[in-house]
Protein backbone atom coordinates (compact mmCIF):
# COMPACT_ATOMS: atom_id res chain seq x y z
CA UNK A 1 0.00 0.00 0.00
CA UNK A 2 1.46 3.43 -1.04
CA UNK A 3 1.82 6.28 1.66
CA UNK A 4 -0.86 8.56 2.12
CA UNK A 5 -0.54 11.97 0.30
CA UNK A 6 0.17 14.93 2.65
CA UNK A 7 -2.35 17.76 2.96
CA UNK A 8 0.00 19.29 1.18
CA UNK A 9 -0.07 17.07 -1.90
CA UNK A 10 -3.45 16.84 -2.07
CA UNK A 11 -3.95 20.60 -1.71
CA UNK A 12 -1.69 20.29 -4.57
CA UNK A 13 -3.71 18.07 -6.57
CA UNK A 14 -7.07 20.17 -6.37
CA UNK A 15 -5.42 23.21 -7.32
CA UNK A 16 -4.35 21.59 -10.52
CA UNK A 17 -8.00 19.94 -11.04
CA UNK A 18 -9.53 23.58 -11.16
CA UNK A 19 -6.50 25.16 -13.19
CA UNK A 20 -7.89 22.77 -15.87
CA UNK A 21 -11.14 24.86 -15.96
CA UNK A 22 -10.94 28.47 -18.03
CA UNK A 23 -13.93 29.79 -17.06
CA UNK A 24 -16.21 29.94 -13.32
CA UNK A 25 -19.32 28.04 -14.87
CA UNK A 26 -16.73 24.79 -15.44
CA UNK A 27 -15.82 25.18 -11.73
CA UNK A 28 -19.00 25.48 -10.39
CA UNK A 29 -19.85 22.51 -12.78
CA UNK A 30 -17.31 20.41 -11.05
CA UNK A 31 -17.90 21.59 -7.07
CA UNK A 32 -21.57 20.53 -8.13
CA UNK A 33 -20.15 17.21 -9.30
CA UNK A 34 -18.51 16.67 -6.01
CA UNK A 35 -21.36 17.87 -4.25
CA UNK A 36 -23.89 15.54 -5.97
CA UNK A 37 -21.29 12.58 -4.93
CA UNK A 38 -20.77 13.07 -1.61
CA UNK A 39 -22.62 10.52 0.22
CA UNK A 40 -25.44 11.44 2.35
CA UNK A 41 -25.65 11.45 6.25
CA UNK A 42 -28.01 9.12 7.93
CA UNK A 43 -31.13 10.90 8.96
CA UNK A 44 -30.27 9.89 12.88
CA UNK A 45 -27.32 12.29 12.74
CA UNK A 46 -28.69 15.00 10.89
CA UNK A 47 -29.63 16.58 14.42
CA UNK A 48 -29.00 20.13 15.46
CA UNK A 49 -26.08 19.21 18.05
CA UNK A 50 -24.45 18.32 14.23
CA UNK A 51 -25.24 21.45 12.62
CA UNK A 52 -22.61 23.73 11.62
CA UNK A 53 -23.73 26.92 12.98
CA UNK A 54 -23.19 30.19 10.70
CA UNK A 55 -24.42 28.70 7.30
CA UNK A 56 -27.31 29.70 5.38
CA UNK A 57 -27.43 26.46 4.03
CA UNK A 58 -28.02 23.37 7.14
CA UNK A 59 -24.92 21.46 7.17
CA UNK A 60 -24.30 18.88 9.13
CA UNK A 61 -21.16 17.83 10.09
CA UNK A 62 -19.73 15.15 12.42
CA UNK A 63 -16.30 13.30 12.76
CA UNK A 64 -15.42 9.89 14.01
CA UNK A 65 -11.72 8.94 16.07
CA UNK A 66 -9.86 6.02 14.93
CA UNK A 67 -6.45 4.97 15.20
CA UNK A 68 -5.39 8.27 16.30
CA UNK A 69 -7.31 9.92 12.94
CA UNK A 70 -9.91 12.28 12.42
CA UNK A 71 -12.78 10.93 10.04
CA UNK A 72 -15.14 13.53 9.06
CA UNK A 73 -18.48 13.12 7.35
CA UNK A 74 -20.81 15.61 6.41
CA UNK A 75 -24.31 16.81 4.19
CA UNK A 76 -25.85 19.65 3.39
CA UNK A 77 -29.26 20.74 1.77
CA UNK A 78 -27.28 23.04 -0.85
CA UNK A 79 -25.53 21.80 -3.18
CA UNK A 80 -22.60 23.66 -3.76
CA UNK A 81 -21.36 23.89 -0.07
CA UNK A 82 -21.78 20.64 -0.11
CA UNK A 83 -19.18 20.02 -3.08
CA UNK A 84 -16.85 22.22 -0.90
CA UNK A 85 -17.12 20.34 2.03
CA UNK A 86 -16.43 17.56 -0.06
CA UNK A 87 -13.03 19.09 -0.81
CA UNK A 88 -12.74 20.01 2.90
CA UNK A 89 -13.09 16.05 3.51
CA UNK A 90 -10.77 15.01 0.58
CA UNK A 91 -7.91 16.86 2.16
CA UNK A 92 -8.58 16.78 6.21
CA UNK A 93 -10.59 13.49 6.96
CA UNK A 94 -8.13 10.88 7.95
CA UNK A 95 -5.56 12.86 9.37
CA UNK A 96 -4.17 13.16 12.98
CA UNK A 97 -5.70 15.83 15.05
CA UNK A 98 -2.70 17.73 14.88
CA UNK A 99 -2.11 17.81 10.98
CA UNK A 100 -5.84 18.96 10.80
CA UNK A 101 -5.53 21.80 13.28
CA UNK A 102 -2.53 23.21 11.87
CA UNK A 103 -3.41 22.69 8.31
CA UNK A 104 -3.24 25.99 6.01
CA UNK A 105 -5.57 25.42 3.47
CA UNK A 106 -4.12 27.41 1.19
CA UNK A 107 -6.39 25.83 -1.33
CA UNK A 108 -9.75 27.79 -1.21
CA UNK A 109 -7.58 30.70 -2.60
CA UNK A 110 -5.95 29.22 -4.94
CA UNK A 111 -8.88 27.81 -6.44
CA UNK A 112 -10.22 30.90 -6.15
CA UNK A 113 -12.81 30.65 -3.43
CA UNK A 114 -12.37 32.93 -0.79
CA UNK A 115 -15.17 34.11 -1.26
CA UNK A 116 -17.03 31.55 0.54
CA UNK A 117 -14.64 32.22 3.02
CA UNK A 118 -15.99 35.83 3.52
CA UNK A 119 -17.46 37.42 6.77
CA UNK A 120 -20.59 37.09 5.88
CA UNK A 121 -23.17 34.44 7.01
CA UNK A 122 -24.49 33.42 3.92
CA UNK A 123 -21.47 30.65 2.43
CA UNK A 124 -20.22 29.13 5.82
CA UNK A 125 -17.04 27.68 4.81
CA UNK A 126 -15.47 29.54 7.34
CA UNK A 127 -17.44 28.35 10.04
CA UNK A 128 -17.24 24.65 8.79
CA UNK A 129 -13.41 25.05 8.51
CA UNK A 130 -13.15 26.24 11.95
CA UNK A 131 -16.13 23.27 13.07
CA UNK A 132 -13.61 20.89 11.48
CA UNK A 133 -10.72 22.44 13.51
CA UNK A 134 -12.49 22.34 16.96
CA UNK A 135 -13.69 18.57 16.32
CA UNK A 136 -9.90 18.22 16.23
CA UNK A 137 -8.90 19.74 19.05
CA UNK A 138 -12.02 18.12 21.07
CA UNK A 139 -10.69 14.74 20.13
CA UNK A 140 -7.23 15.59 20.49
CA UNK A 141 -7.32 16.88 24.40
CA UNK A 142 -10.31 13.45 24.80
CA UNK A 143 -7.88 10.77 23.28
CA UNK A 144 -4.48 12.28 24.37
CA UNK A 145 -4.40 10.16 27.37
CA UNK A 146 -5.32 6.53 25.47
CA UNK A 147 -2.99 6.29 22.62
CA UNK A 148 -3.30 6.53 19.01
CA UNK A 149 -3.94 2.75 18.98
CA UNK A 150 -6.80 2.36 21.13
CA UNK A 151 -10.22 2.62 19.08
CA UNK A 152 -13.27 4.90 19.49
CA UNK A 153 -15.46 4.72 16.54
CA UNK A 154 -18.98 7.13 16.88
CA UNK A 155 -17.53 8.96 20.16
CA UNK A 156 -18.65 11.95 18.64
CA UNK A 157 -21.50 11.41 16.79
CA UNK A 158 -24.56 12.68 18.18
CA UNK A 159 -27.30 11.12 16.71
CA UNK A 160 -30.17 9.37 17.80
CA UNK B 1 -63.14 68.21 -31.22
CA UNK B 2 -60.51 66.08 -30.91
CA UNK B 3 -60.20 63.93 -27.38
CA UNK B 4 -57.17 65.11 -25.61
CA UNK B 5 -55.47 61.90 -23.60
CA UNK B 6 -52.76 63.16 -20.87
CA UNK B 7 -49.75 60.29 -21.10
CA UNK B 8 -47.94 60.48 -17.79
CA UNK B 9 -44.04 60.80 -18.59
CA UNK B 10 -41.88 57.85 -18.49
CA UNK B 11 -39.43 57.58 -16.31
CA UNK B 12 -36.15 58.19 -18.08
CA UNK B 13 -34.65 55.00 -16.46
CA UNK B 14 -31.16 55.68 -18.66
CA UNK B 15 -30.57 59.37 -17.14
CA UNK B 16 -31.34 57.86 -13.95
CA UNK B 17 -28.61 55.44 -13.58
CA UNK B 18 -26.17 57.81 -14.79
CA UNK B 19 -26.76 59.19 -11.31
CA UNK B 20 -25.36 56.11 -10.04
CA UNK B 21 -21.80 55.68 -10.45
CA UNK B 22 -21.59 52.11 -9.00
CA UNK B 23 -23.73 50.84 -11.90
CA UNK B 24 -20.84 51.37 -13.67
CA UNK B 25 -19.08 48.07 -11.94
CA UNK B 26 -18.60 44.91 -13.70
CA UNK B 27 -18.84 42.01 -11.30
CA UNK B 28 -17.43 38.78 -12.78
CA UNK B 29 -16.53 40.12 -15.87
CA UNK B 30 -20.22 41.47 -16.48
CA UNK B 31 -22.02 44.98 -15.93
CA UNK B 32 -23.30 44.63 -12.39
CA UNK B 33 -27.08 43.72 -11.87
CA UNK B 34 -27.78 45.13 -8.91
CA UNK B 35 -31.51 43.32 -7.38
CA UNK B 36 -30.51 43.67 -3.82
CA UNK B 37 -32.61 46.86 -3.29
CA UNK B 38 -34.51 45.66 -0.86
CA UNK B 39 -31.86 45.09 1.71
CA UNK B 40 -30.09 48.13 0.55
CA UNK B 41 -30.44 50.74 -2.43
CA UNK B 42 -27.53 52.19 -4.14
CA UNK B 43 -26.36 55.96 -3.70
CA UNK B 44 -27.12 58.57 -6.53
CA UNK B 45 -23.88 60.93 -7.29
CA UNK B 46 -25.51 63.31 -5.25
CA UNK B 47 -25.65 61.89 -1.94
CA UNK B 48 -21.85 60.77 -2.33
CA UNK B 49 -20.72 64.40 -3.53
CA UNK B 50 -22.87 65.79 -0.17
CA UNK B 51 -20.86 63.42 1.97
CA UNK B 52 -17.74 64.44 0.28
CA UNK B 53 -18.61 67.98 0.54
CA UNK B 54 -19.31 68.07 4.24
CA UNK B 55 -16.11 66.44 5.31
CA UNK B 56 -14.33 68.74 2.98
CA UNK B 57 -16.12 71.59 3.93
CA UNK B 58 -17.81 72.05 7.16
CA UNK B 59 -17.32 69.23 9.17
CA UNK B 60 -18.41 70.42 12.59
CA UNK B 61 -19.63 68.98 15.85
CA UNK B 62 -23.26 70.42 15.64
CA UNK B 63 -26.07 72.49 17.75
CA UNK B 64 -23.87 74.16 20.18
CA UNK B 65 -20.82 75.49 18.40
CA UNK B 66 -20.78 79.43 17.76
CA UNK B 67 -18.26 79.24 15.36
CA UNK B 68 -18.73 79.15 11.37
CA UNK B 69 -18.69 75.86 10.92
CA UNK B 70 -20.95 74.69 13.28
CA UNK B 71 -23.41 76.74 12.50
CA UNK B 72 -23.31 75.08 8.97
CA UNK B 73 -23.45 71.49 10.00
CA UNK B 74 -26.02 71.98 12.40
CA UNK B 75 -27.95 74.28 9.61
CA UNK B 76 -27.42 71.62 7.10
CA UNK B 77 -27.98 68.48 9.42
CA UNK B 78 -31.26 70.62 10.65
CA UNK B 79 -32.63 70.85 6.90
CA UNK B 80 -32.86 67.12 6.80
CA UNK B 81 -35.54 66.58 9.18
CA UNK B 82 -37.04 69.52 7.84
CA UNK B 83 -37.29 67.70 4.66
CA UNK B 84 -37.95 64.27 6.30
CA UNK B 85 -41.17 66.04 8.13
CA UNK B 86 -41.97 67.08 4.29
CA UNK B 87 -41.68 63.76 3.26
CA UNK B 88 -43.82 61.75 5.36
CA UNK B 89 -46.29 64.74 6.30
CA UNK B 90 -45.80 64.99 9.68
CA UNK B 91 -47.06 67.89 11.63
CA UNK B 92 -44.01 69.52 12.87
CA UNK B 93 -40.64 68.78 13.07
CA UNK B 94 -40.30 67.99 17.08
CA UNK B 95 -41.56 64.64 15.43
CA UNK B 96 -38.74 63.54 13.39
CA UNK B 97 -36.48 62.11 15.64
CA UNK B 98 -33.14 60.86 13.85
CA UNK B 99 -32.25 56.91 14.76
CA UNK B 100 -29.63 54.77 13.23
CA UNK B 101 -32.44 53.10 11.25
CA UNK B 102 -35.38 51.43 11.61
CA UNK B 103 -34.44 48.94 13.90
CA UNK B 104 -33.18 51.25 16.76
CA UNK B 105 -36.45 53.37 15.92
CA UNK B 106 -38.46 50.36 17.27
CA UNK B 107 -36.50 49.59 19.53
CA UNK B 108 -37.00 53.02 21.28
CA UNK B 109 -40.66 53.02 21.14
CA UNK B 110 -40.46 49.39 23.06
CA UNK B 111 -37.90 50.49 25.70
CA UNK B 112 -39.52 53.62 26.44
CA UNK B 113 -43.39 53.85 25.56
CA UNK B 114 -43.63 50.33 25.93
CA UNK B 115 -41.75 50.04 29.18
CA UNK B 116 -43.75 52.98 30.28
CA UNK B 117 -47.05 51.86 30.00
CA UNK B 118 -47.26 47.50 29.13
CA UNK B 119 -47.74 45.85 31.97
CA UNK B 120 -48.03 42.09 33.43
CA UNK B 121 -51.49 40.25 31.43
CA UNK B 122 -51.33 43.24 28.59
CA UNK B 123 -51.04 42.14 24.90
CA UNK B 124 -48.54 43.47 21.76
CA UNK B 125 -49.89 42.28 18.30
CA UNK B 126 -47.41 42.09 15.47
CA UNK B 127 -47.89 39.77 12.66
CA UNK B 128 -46.72 36.77 11.13
CA UNK B 129 -44.50 38.40 8.66
CA UNK B 130 -42.51 40.38 10.62
CA UNK B 131 -38.57 41.41 10.22
CA UNK B 132 -36.87 39.82 13.60
CA UNK B 133 -36.42 43.34 14.41
CA UNK B 134 -39.95 44.07 14.43
CA UNK B 135 -40.58 40.91 16.60
CA UNK B 136 -37.59 41.14 19.05
CA UNK B 137 -37.67 44.18 20.87
CA UNK B 138 -41.07 43.12 21.75
CA UNK B 139 -40.33 39.64 23.26
CA UNK B 140 -37.89 41.60 25.35
CA UNK B 141 -40.67 43.69 26.48
CA UNK B 142 -43.06 41.31 26.61
CA UNK B 143 -40.49 38.79 28.88
CA UNK B 144 -39.59 41.94 30.96
CA UNK B 145 -43.34 43.07 31.59
CA UNK B 146 -45.07 39.65 31.81
CA UNK B 147 -47.37 40.91 29.01
CA UNK B 148 -47.90 38.48 25.85
CA UNK B 149 -47.26 38.50 22.46
CA UNK B 150 -49.69 38.05 19.62
CA UNK B 151 -49.41 37.25 16.07
CA UNK B 152 -51.80 37.90 13.56
CA UNK B 153 -51.58 35.13 10.71
CA UNK B 154 -50.65 35.00 7.55
CA UNK B 155 -52.41 33.36 4.62
CA UNK B 156 -51.03 31.09 1.45
CA UNK B 157 -51.10 34.25 -0.25
CA UNK B 158 -48.71 36.26 2.08
CA UNK B 159 -51.22 38.50 2.65
CA UNK B 160 -52.50 39.00 6.58
CA UNK B 161 -55.86 37.53 7.68
CA UNK B 162 -57.21 40.75 8.94
CA UNK B 163 -60.76 39.13 10.46
CA UNK B 164 -57.80 37.07 12.77
CA UNK B 165 -56.62 40.77 13.68
CA UNK B 166 -59.62 41.91 14.51
CA UNK B 167 -59.99 38.79 17.05
CA UNK B 168 -57.08 39.26 18.92
CA UNK B 169 -57.70 43.02 19.52
CA UNK B 170 -58.97 43.39 22.85
CA UNK B 171 -58.95 45.79 25.92
CA UNK B 172 -55.53 44.21 26.83
CA UNK B 173 -53.70 45.18 23.49
CA UNK B 174 -51.18 47.95 24.50
CA UNK B 175 -49.67 48.07 20.66
CA UNK B 176 -50.04 46.94 17.47
CA UNK B 177 -46.48 47.32 15.63
CA UNK B 178 -46.76 45.82 11.65
CA UNK B 179 -44.76 46.01 8.89
CA UNK B 180 -46.32 48.21 6.13
CA UNK B 181 -44.14 45.97 3.15
CA UNK B 182 -43.07 42.81 3.58
CA UNK B 183 -39.33 43.01 3.12
CA UNK B 184 -39.48 39.23 2.13
CA UNK B 185 -42.74 38.65 -0.04
CA UNK B 186 -43.56 42.64 -0.72
CA UNK B 187 -46.86 42.36 0.37
CA UNK B 188 -48.48 45.60 1.12
CA UNK B 189 -50.45 45.69 4.15
CA UNK B 190 -53.39 47.74 5.01
CA UNK B 191 -51.79 49.92 7.77
CA UNK B 192 -54.72 52.43 7.80
CA UNK B 193 -57.07 49.80 8.52
CA UNK B 194 -54.76 48.52 11.17
CA UNK B 195 -54.29 51.56 12.30
CA UNK B 196 -58.51 52.41 12.99
CA UNK B 197 -58.89 49.26 14.07
CA UNK B 198 -56.15 49.31 17.05
CA UNK B 199 -57.37 52.98 17.85
CA UNK B 200 -60.61 52.08 18.50
CA UNK B 201 -59.36 49.33 21.38
CA UNK B 202 -56.94 52.40 22.71
CA UNK B 203 -53.94 50.47 21.34
CA UNK B 204 -50.82 52.61 19.84
CA UNK B 205 -49.80 51.83 16.59
CA UNK B 206 -45.92 51.66 15.51
CA UNK B 207 -45.44 50.82 11.39
CA UNK B 208 -42.63 49.48 10.08
CA UNK B 209 -41.95 51.47 7.34
CA UNK B 210 -38.33 50.21 6.39
CA UNK B 211 -39.55 48.59 3.15
CA UNK B 212 -42.38 51.15 2.09
CA UNK B 213 -41.04 54.51 2.92
CA UNK B 214 -38.78 53.98 -0.76
CA UNK B 215 -41.84 52.95 -2.76
CA UNK B 216 -45.11 54.58 -1.33
CA UNK B 217 -46.55 57.98 -0.33
CA UNK B 218 -46.30 58.42 3.07
CA UNK B 219 -48.53 61.02 5.23
CA UNK B 220 -48.18 60.06 8.79
CA UNK B 221 -51.00 62.50 9.39
CA UNK B 222 -53.54 60.71 6.83
CA UNK B 223 -52.68 56.77 8.44
CA UNK B 224 -52.88 59.20 11.97
CA UNK B 225 -50.32 56.25 13.03
CA UNK B 226 -48.67 56.77 16.62
CA UNK B 227 -44.97 55.67 15.15
CA UNK B 228 -43.45 55.20 11.82
CA UNK B 229 -39.91 53.63 11.33
CA UNK B 230 -37.48 53.88 8.54
CA UNK B 231 -34.05 54.23 6.94
CA UNK B 232 -32.24 56.00 4.65
CA UNK B 233 -30.54 53.43 3.02
CA UNK B 234 -33.48 51.57 1.92
CA UNK B 235 -33.99 55.39 0.02
CA UNK B 236 -31.05 56.05 -1.85
CA UNK B 237 -29.43 57.92 1.10
CA UNK B 238 -26.48 56.26 3.58
CA UNK B 239 -26.26 53.55 5.95
CA UNK B 240 -26.43 54.80 9.54
CA UNK B 241 -29.44 56.92 9.72
CA UNK B 242 -32.45 55.96 10.51
CA UNK B 243 -35.97 58.17 11.15
CA UNK B 244 -38.19 57.59 14.25
CA UNK B 245 -41.73 59.80 13.78
CA UNK B 246 -43.81 59.94 16.81
CA UNK B 247 -46.74 61.85 17.57
CA UNK B 248 -45.76 64.77 19.93
CA UNK B 249 -48.21 64.37 22.50
CA UNK B 250 -46.57 61.15 23.13
CA UNK B 251 -42.99 62.05 22.57
CA UNK B 252 -43.77 64.59 25.30
CA UNK B 253 -44.32 62.41 27.98
CA UNK B 254 -42.66 58.91 27.15
CA UNK B 255 -39.12 58.58 29.10
CA UNK B 256 -36.16 59.39 27.36
CA UNK B 257 -34.40 56.32 25.42
CA UNK B 258 -30.86 56.92 26.27
CA UNK B 259 -28.93 59.58 28.08
CA UNK B 260 -25.53 61.71 27.12
CA UNK B 261 -25.19 65.08 26.07
CA UNK B 262 -27.09 66.61 23.41
CA UNK B 263 -30.15 65.40 25.09
CA UNK B 264 -30.18 67.56 28.60
CA UNK B 265 -31.03 70.78 29.58
CA UNK B 266 -29.45 71.10 32.61
CA UNK B 267 -27.29 68.63 34.50
CA UNK B 268 -26.51 67.94 38.44
CA UNK B 269 -25.64 65.19 40.13
CA UNK B 270 -28.74 65.55 42.18
CA UNK B 271 -30.82 65.80 39.08
CA UNK B 272 -31.22 66.32 35.06
CA UNK B 273 -33.64 67.99 32.94
CA UNK B 274 -34.27 67.25 29.49
CA UNK B 275 -34.05 68.91 26.17
CA UNK B 276 -37.13 70.10 24.09
CA UNK B 277 -38.03 67.37 21.47
CA UNK B 278 -36.75 65.88 19.29
CA UNK B 279 -33.21 66.25 21.05
CA UNK B 280 -34.38 64.50 24.15
CA UNK B 281 -34.35 61.88 22.18
CA UNK B 282 -31.41 62.18 20.53
CA UNK B 283 -28.25 61.39 23.03
CA UNK B 284 -24.83 62.04 21.67
CA UNK B 285 -23.16 62.99 18.75
CA UNK B 286 -25.30 62.14 15.87
CA UNK B 287 -24.53 60.73 12.59
CA UNK B 288 -24.16 64.53 11.33
CA UNK B 289 -22.73 63.57 7.63
CA UNK B 290 -24.90 60.84 7.01
CA UNK B 291 -27.58 62.79 8.32
CA UNK B 292 -27.15 65.62 6.04
CA UNK B 293 -26.27 63.42 2.81
CA UNK B 294 -30.14 61.96 3.77
CA UNK B 295 -31.41 65.13 2.02
CA UNK B 296 -29.59 64.51 -0.93
CA UNK B 297 -31.57 61.20 -1.45
CA UNK B 298 -35.02 62.65 -0.77
CA UNK B 299 -34.66 65.32 -3.28
CA UNK B 300 -33.34 62.71 -5.77
CA UNK B 301 -36.65 60.87 -4.99
CA UNK B 302 -39.00 63.82 -4.84
CA UNK B 303 -37.40 65.20 -8.44
CA UNK B 304 -37.79 61.85 -10.00
CA UNK B 305 -41.01 61.84 -8.49
CA UNK B 306 -41.66 58.95 -6.63
CA UNK B 307 -45.55 58.21 -8.40
CA UNK B 308 -43.09 57.96 -11.63
CA UNK B 309 -40.76 55.46 -9.74
CA UNK B 310 -43.47 53.70 -8.17
CA UNK B 311 -45.40 53.19 -12.09
CA UNK B 312 -41.52 52.01 -13.40
CA UNK B 313 -41.23 49.44 -10.55
CA UNK B 314 -44.89 48.06 -10.87
CA UNK B 315 -43.85 47.46 -14.93
CA UNK B 316 -40.86 45.75 -13.71
CA UNK B 317 -42.37 43.62 -10.98
CA UNK B 318 -45.38 42.48 -13.45
CA UNK B 319 -42.68 41.78 -16.01
CA UNK B 320 -40.70 39.98 -13.91
CA UNK B 321 -43.44 37.68 -12.14
CA UNK B 322 -44.62 37.12 -15.62
CA UNK B 323 -41.07 35.47 -17.05
CA UNK B 324 -40.57 33.93 -13.87
CA UNK B 325 -43.76 31.73 -13.69
CA UNK B 326 -42.64 30.44 -16.99
CA UNK B 327 -39.24 28.94 -15.63
CA UNK B 328 -40.78 25.38 -14.89
CA UNK B 329 -40.28 24.65 -11.37
CA UNK B 330 -39.91 27.87 -9.99
CA UNK B 331 -42.54 29.01 -7.51
CA UNK B 332 -43.12 32.46 -6.28
CA UNK B 333 -43.62 32.98 -2.28
CA UNK B 334 -46.27 36.12 -1.89
CA UNK B 335 -49.05 36.82 -4.25
CA UNK B 336 -50.66 39.82 -2.41
CA UNK B 337 -52.98 41.85 -5.08
CA UNK B 338 -50.87 44.43 -3.76
CA UNK B 339 -47.17 44.21 -3.98
CA UNK B 340 -44.11 46.51 -3.93
CA UNK B 341 -41.55 45.68 -6.84
CA UNK B 342 -39.66 42.46 -5.52
CA UNK B 343 -40.31 38.49 -6.32
CA UNK B 344 -39.32 36.33 -3.79
CA UNK B 345 -39.25 32.65 -5.35
CA UNK B 346 -38.25 29.00 -4.47
CA UNK B 347 -36.86 26.54 -7.73
CA UNK B 348 -37.81 22.69 -7.11
CA UNK B 349 -34.40 21.06 -6.26
CA UNK B 350 -32.44 23.78 -6.31
CA UNK B 351 -31.30 25.48 -3.10
CA UNK B 352 -31.70 29.32 -2.78
CA UNK B 353 -27.74 29.29 -2.11
CA UNK B 354 -26.81 27.65 -5.08
CA UNK B 355 -28.91 29.94 -6.93
CA UNK B 356 -27.45 32.79 -5.18
CA UNK B 357 -23.71 31.85 -5.77
CA UNK B 358 -24.65 31.08 -9.58
CA UNK B 359 -26.43 34.72 -9.99
CA UNK B 360 -23.38 36.41 -8.58
CA UNK B 361 -21.05 34.15 -10.72
CA UNK B 362 -23.01 35.97 -13.74
CA UNK B 363 -22.61 39.57 -11.92
CA UNK B 364 -26.45 39.42 -10.48
CA UNK B 365 -26.50 40.37 -7.24
CA UNK B 366 -29.94 38.98 -5.38
CA UNK B 367 -30.25 38.02 -1.45
CA UNK B 368 -30.95 34.66 -0.63
CA UNK B 369 -32.08 33.21 2.65
CA UNK B 370 -35.06 33.67 4.70
CA UNK B 371 -34.58 37.27 4.95
CA UNK B 372 -34.72 37.83 8.80
CA UNK B 373 -37.79 36.75 9.13
CA UNK B 374 -37.80 33.36 9.80
CA UNK B 375 -41.79 32.97 11.18
CA UNK B 376 -42.96 33.63 7.90
CA UNK B 377 -40.25 30.66 6.38
CA UNK B 378 -41.51 27.81 8.47
CA UNK B 379 -45.14 28.97 7.49
CA UNK B 380 -44.49 28.34 3.97
CA UNK B 381 -42.13 24.87 5.15
CA UNK B 382 -38.97 26.76 3.01
CA UNK B 383 -35.64 26.99 4.32
CA UNK B 384 -35.54 30.64 2.41
CA UNK B 385 -36.41 32.26 -0.88
CA UNK B 386 -34.54 33.98 -3.52
CA UNK B 387 -35.50 37.70 -3.40
CA UNK B 388 -34.79 39.88 -6.65
CA UNK B 389 -36.24 43.44 -5.43
CA UNK B 390 -36.47 46.26 -7.81
CA UNK B 391 -35.22 49.86 -8.06
CA UNK B 392 -35.47 53.35 -10.04
CA UNK B 393 -32.59 51.98 -12.03
CA UNK B 394 -33.17 48.85 -12.76
CA UNK B 395 -34.72 47.75 -16.18
CA UNK B 396 -36.10 44.87 -18.46
CA UNK B 397 -33.63 43.99 -19.83
CA UNK B 398 -31.56 43.12 -16.69
CA UNK B 399 -34.59 41.29 -15.96
CA UNK B 400 -33.98 39.29 -19.03
CA UNK B 401 -30.46 38.38 -18.21
CA UNK B 402 -31.63 37.47 -14.69
CA UNK B 403 -34.06 34.61 -16.09
CA UNK B 404 -30.84 33.68 -18.29
CA UNK B 405 -28.88 33.33 -15.06
CA UNK B 406 -31.50 31.57 -13.70
CA UNK B 407 -32.32 29.29 -16.66
CA UNK B 408 -28.54 28.28 -16.55
CA UNK B 409 -28.10 27.84 -13.13
CA UNK B 410 -30.77 25.01 -12.40
CA UNK B 411 -29.23 23.11 -15.75
CA UNK B 412 -26.23 23.28 -13.86
CA UNK B 413 -27.87 22.22 -10.60
CA UNK B 414 -29.97 19.57 -12.31
CA UNK B 415 -27.35 18.00 -14.47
Amino acid sequence: MSEKKTIQEVENEIVEEFGLFDSWDDKYEYIIDLGKKLPDLPDMYKIDENKVRGCQSTVWLIADYKDGKVYFSAESDAVIVKGLISLLIRVLSGRTADEIIEAPLNFIQQIGMTTHLAQTRSNGLRAMVKQMKNYALALKIKYSNNGTGYEHRGVERKGN
Amino acid sequence: MRDTITIPAKLDVQAIRQQFPILSRVVKGRPLIYFDNAATSQKPQRVIDALVHYYTHYNANIHRGIHTLAEEATAAYEQTRDAVQQFINASSREEILFTRGTTEGINLVAQTWGRQNVKAGDEVIVSGMEHHSNIVPWQVLCEEKGASLKVIPVNENGELVLEEFEKLLTKKTKIVSIVHVSNALGTVNPVKYIIEKAHQVGALVVVDGAQSSVHLDIDVQELDCDFFAFSSHKLYGPTGVGVLYGKKHLLETMPVFQGGGEMIKEVTFRKTTYNDLPYKYEAGTPNIADTIAFKAALEFVNETGKAKIRDHENELLAYATEKLEEIKGLRIIGKAKEKTSLVSFVVENAHPQDIGILLDNRGIAVRTGHHCAQPLMDLFCIPGTVRASFAAYNTTEEIDELVIGLERAIKLLNK
